[in-house]
């Protein structure tokens, strides 16, 4: 425990006196959440849409008139079948055709649920998919009750494959920033955290100091403890400047409990240090280093559904996923950022980053030699 | 005659079919400073590191301080004091600062560890550099800063990876100084050199080539028995065959 303390004296001395690192946790944030939503908002107007309303009634049309006054859909013309209007899908003319059958206000008065079919042009999927993604959240927002059944007129994919991201629905605003922002959040507290600790380990083998240290009878999880735990210490850091930051030019606030979210991003830091600090165990040059955890972070990046939902991937890439941590905490992110969920809601991912921590900081002590 | 503090037998290290260090055999004797001469490459870091529990052998046995090289390492490590060739203090910490770090690290006393630190910053005239850091100050000492925090602990040897190359002559003196100081303490002081000055200053020397000990003997009788002026010349004599030297 003592030798913790001498640990732990020395690398923050170290840290603060590098002025690289002090600039990076803290300008960082600032500028990639103040930039990047604004570059990746996918947020799409005009979307295209052609109404089939079967049932005629002021409960459809109620519907419709909430639609088009959202703000985010150009109505293209009312038909009176799908058959009708599937044309102008083909030409390009609709980007979504929403059908609303017969029987509709009967069924949702009598039986409290009746099935809405949103078909979606394949051809500009990211309009389309998105569109569709807001309707969806409309229509919930008019009647939780409904379902609704998506049909992708598409040759490759013969079922429903549009999933709506359940973020959406609590994001009435449907404000496309409320949804980036606590992803690229969890990505740049993934991304300092894992670059500092890969690269401070090799970076102790350059110059030699390690060598020194190595001939010392220090135990190895003391050595990977005292690397640890000040870099758990900047990622807080850099998390709490990040939340400042999205509510002071974002205005967002967590809808659920702050303390969840410490807690998660707690378990989720030793995670990505685990990983970083493993990297650096395998690596003699911070360039080797830096090329491996380039690789990782570009994958666990892109697939981590920040742009991507994950549940529109393919079969493997969600396999995939579920090895990439970034992925639950963007997701836990989300979750209680929008939705205001709570630890019982996120036990699971909760669960997985912590076994995740475990194993790969067990494996950067066992990977840690003293002795080659 | 005492037990040996450093043993070996046949001790080799090859780096795939390179054998770096091929078949040392040697004891060093309590409170000797034993030089470890050879040329550029002739294996002098690769047999120190395996000694000091950095590096496990490939073959032969050794015996550091009574513990085995392939078992024991962290026992080794324990009584050993090593500088290796590259310097490797903290450079970004100050000369106290390194003191304390590795102070703790060996686990002495917080009491100790200042007590330790005024004797050594006195005994290097460092009384105004205590603060600076360590990468500010001059080759000559940091070495000598090197030397003294690895001699803190009060390890039962102490291993020098040429702790004078680049310093200049008042310094290197002065640095003998010290190692004199260590010895007189009752460590074991092994060290290795390339200069011939520094050999003569040696109670035993051994002189490598090519991975393999070549002599072992006094600086006095290796002159004799080369029939040699002085040790450059006995140097000479058995360095000229080497094949590794750059
Ligand atoms: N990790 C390694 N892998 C491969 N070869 C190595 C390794 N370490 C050392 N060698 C080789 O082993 C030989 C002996 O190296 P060593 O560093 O022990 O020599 P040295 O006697 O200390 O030389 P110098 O006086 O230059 O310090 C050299 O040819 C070196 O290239
Ligand atoms: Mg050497």
């Amino acid at each position: 425990m003592r030798t913790l303390r001498f640990l732990l004296q020395k690398e923050f001395k170290q840290i603060f006196r590098n002025r690289s690192i002090l600039v990076m946790i803290v300008v960082m944030p600032v500028v990639q959440l103040i930039l990047l939503p604004l570059a990746a908002n996918y947020e799409v107007k005009n979307i295209n849409l052609c109404v089939v309303d079967r049932d005629h009634s002021s409960t459809s049309q109620k519907l419709v008139g909430k639609i088009a006054s959202s703000g985010y859909f150009k109505l293209t013309g009312n038909r009176a079948t799908f058959k009708e209007a599937f044309p102008l899908m083909e030409t390009d003319e609709a980007d979504l055709i929403l059908e609303i059958p017969a029987g509709f206000e009967r069924n949702l008065v009598r039986e409290d649920e009746q099935k809405i079919f949103v078909a979606v042009n394949a051809i500009n999927g990211t309009k389309a998919n998105l569109g569709g993604a807001y309707l969806a959240s409309i229509i919930r927002d008019y009647n939780h009750d409904f379902r609704v059944q998506w049909i992708q007129p598409s040759a490759f994919n013969q079922n429903p494959v549009i999933d709506v991201s359940s973020s959406n629905w609590f994001n009435p605003l449907l404000n496309y920033r409320m949804f980036m922002v606590p992803g690229i959040l969890a990505i740049l507290v993934t991304m300092i955290g894992g670059f500092l600790s890969a690269l401070n380990i090799v970076k102790e083998k350059e110059i030699g100091t390690i060598e020194q240290i190595n001939v010392t009878p220090l135990r190895k999880h003391h050595f990977i403890l005292g690397k640890l735990i000040p870099f758990w210490v900047l990622g807080n850091v850099v998390f709490t400047i990040g939340l400042v930051v999205s509510w002071i030019f974002y205005g967002i606030v967590p809808v659920g409990n702050l303390a969840v979210l410490y807690v998660f991003v707690g378990v989720y830091l030793l995670a990505v240090l685990g990983f970083g600090l493993l990297v650096s165990t395998f690596c003699d040059t911070q360039q080797q280093a830096m090329f491996i955890m380039y690789f990782f972070m570009m994958i666990f990046i892109l697939m981590g559904g920040l742009f991507t939902s994950i549940d529109s991937m393919p079969g493997w890439a969600q396999m995939i996923s579920r090895f990439n941590p970034v992925s639950y905490l963007i997701t836990v992110m989300r979750m209680v950022v929008l939705k205001g969920s709570d630890l019982h809601d996120v036990r699971m991912h909760l669960g997985m980053v912590a076994l995740f921590a475990v194993v790969l900081n067990g494996w950067a002590v066992l990977n840690y030699k003293k002795t080659s | 005659m005492a037990t040996p503090v450093i043993q070996t037998d046949k001790l080799t290290k090859r780096f795939g079919d390179f054998v770096a260090t091929n078949e040392i055999t040697f004891d060093v004797q309590p409170g000797e400073i034993f030089g470890f001469l050879g040329a550029n490459g002739a294996g002098k870091t690769t047999a120190m590191r395996m000694l000091c529990g950095l590096s496990i052998p490939s073959a032969g046995q050794a015996r550091v301080a009574g513990f085995d090289v392939y078992k024991q390492t962290e026992q080794i490590k324990r009584n050993i004091g090593y500088m290796s060739q590259k310097f490797s203090l903290y450079e970004d910490l100050t000369v106290l600062e390194n003191i304390n770090f590795f102070g703790g690290i060996y686990g002495l006393s917080n009491a100790d560890i200042k007590t330790k630190s005024e004797a050594l910053i006195g005994r290097l005239g460092l009384q105004g550099e205590a603060k600076k850091l360590v990468g500010s100050l001059p080759l000559g000492w940091k070495q000598k800063l090197s030397f003294s925090v690895g001699i803190l602990h009060q390890p039962k040897i102490v291993f020098l990876d040429e702790p004078t190359g680049g310093v200049d002559p008042v310094t290197r003196r002065q640095f003998w100084n010290l190692i004199y100081e260590a010895a007189h303490e009752g460590i074991t002081i092994f060290v290795t050199t390339h200069y011939m000055d520094e050999a003569e200053y040696c109670n035993r020397i051994s002189i490598m080539v090519d991975g393999k000990i070549q002599a072992l003997d006094t600086p006095q009788a290796l002159k004799q028995k080369f029939n040699a002026a002085s040790m450059d010349d006995v140097f000479y004599q058995l360095a000229r065959g080497a094949k590794r030297s750059e």
